[in-house]
């Protein structure tokens, strides 16, 4: 009785399976604009949510609503989201165990985003050209919205809002590392211990 | 439809291992490495601390003017003890910290007289964080003529003690040395003239009326505080 209801998201999801393989990674109709970013990153996400706006090929969400779909996603990938800025020393000499890790996790159910905190008017001037010149292979996302205070505990109630910050999730498990990453070892034992 | 929105996400997920093949290719390694100099100890996280209803950890700290203060010796605007003090822990190098600081002066031009004079506190540690030397506060403190006291925690023995994470992070001390708020200066660090909700000027307010500050407690982004 159901058969048809049930059915039609297997079909859909055929469907999908065999668009997405002859699309060319990391160039759904979404990152049309994306440029060298984040290019293979990017290809394992279900439902990215649609941004505001790229620049540089980034990614913008103007609303922490917009963006929080990345936080609660439902599926067998383990997401590593670390919160970040350019102007953040600590989190730039982290980032390097995130490229890390993103590299040694290559096709497997493992993702690496990092959601950049930069000032917004600095998205172009400062963050596309530090993604660009880095050539950083992590996802990246920029997060403009400045209401912390509405949103932190959205993403978890242990971070105070200090950076770098890292969430690490899968489905409902969920790792919070609120001190700075010292190794790929370091992120690897949160992934473990979901 | 939860059931459809499930098998449309495994669906996804599916299409996105299929494909991990191409992406490969594509993608070089590229060893970036990042040459760290004093590795730094960062802290986003609250462990012990005090929270509203605490009372606030003593301390007894020199001043950009070479003076120790502690909550016995400081004064408000009118050489009056005070009637709270409003501690900011702050610092010369974080961006969030500097688009703050001509509000945190503001803070206390506007409360100091009422009996709230703003008693900073820089938490990080010169050696991890230079641009934050004891020589470097004087200098912006003289630059930008700060009236309020900035302290040096040096050692880094009082931040702990107030389970401090960040910069810039307040906690409102009324006169019996209990914690009444904590938090953020008000809803926008960022940018002073997206300001909304003036939360810390909301709960000065709600003392003086003898009320509790609602909301007692809130979070914004900041700079985690370096200790070596």
């Amino acid at each position: 009785m159901e058969n048809f209801t049930r059915l039609t998201p297997v079909v859909c999801g055929l469907a999908i399976i065999l668009f997405s393989c002859n699309a060319s990674p990391a160039t759904g109709q979404d990152q049309a604009a994306s440029a060298s970013s984040a290019p293979a990153a990017q290809e394992n996400n279900t439902e990215w949510p649609p941004p505001a706006a790229y620049i540089g090929g980034i990614p913008i969400y103007e609303e922490f609503s917009q963006a929080e779909p990345f936080f609660h996603f439902d599926n067998d990938t383990t997401y590593v989201v670390n919160f970040w800025a350019t102007w953040c020393k600590p989190c730039v000499e982290e980032l390097p165990y995130f490229e890390e890790l993103t590299r040694a996790y290559e096709g497997q159910a493992v993702r690496v985003i990092l959601v950049s905190l930069d000032f917004p008017r600095q998205f172009k001037t400062k963050l596309a050209p530090f993604v660009g010149e880095r050539q950083l292979q992590s996802a990246v996302i920029a997060l403009a919205d400045g209401r912390y205070n509405d949103w932190i505990d959205k993403v978890s109630t242990e971070w105070t809002g200090a950076i770098p910050a890292t969430y690490v999730y899968k489905r409902d498990k969920s790792r919070f590392i609120g001190t700075s990453v010292k190794s790929m070892a370091e992120l690897e034992a949160a992934i473990r211990s979901l | 439809m939860k059931h459809l929105h499930l098998i449309f996400t495994f669906a996804l997920a599916l299409s996105a291992f299929a494909c991990n093949g191409n992406a490969g290719a594509e993608q070089q390694s590229n060893a970036a490495s990042e040459k760290s100099e004093a590795p730094a100890q960062t802290v986003a996280l609250k462990h012990d601390g005090v929270g509203v209803g605490d009372k606030a950890p003593a301390f007894s700290l020199k001043n950009v003017d070479g003076k120790e203060y502690s909550f016995e010796t400081i004064k408000d605007a009118n050489g009056n003890d005070p009637k709270g003090y409003i501690v900011i822990f702050t610092c010369n190098t974080c961006p969030y910290a500097v688009a703050s600081e001509q509000r945190i002066i503001d803070l206390h031009n506007k409360y100091a007289p009422m009996g709230y004079p703003v008693v900073a506190i820089q938490p990080n540690d010169p050696a991890v964080q230079p641009g934050d030397s004891f020589a470097a506060m004087k200098e912006r403190a003289g630059e930008m003529g700060y009236p309020f006291l900035y302290l040096f925690d040096e050692g880094q023995e009082v931040y702990p003690r107030y389970g401090a994470t960040r910069t810039p992070e307040v906690y409102l001390v009324d006169k019996s040395l209990t914690v009444r708020y904590t938090g953020a200066i008000d809803d926008s660090v960022r940018d002073a003239e997206s300001v909304k909700e003036k939360f810390l000027e909301n709960a000065i307010e709600a003392i003086e009326k003898g009320e509790e500050p609602k909301p007692a407690a809130t979070k914004a982004v900041g700079c985690s505080i370096k200790a070596a």
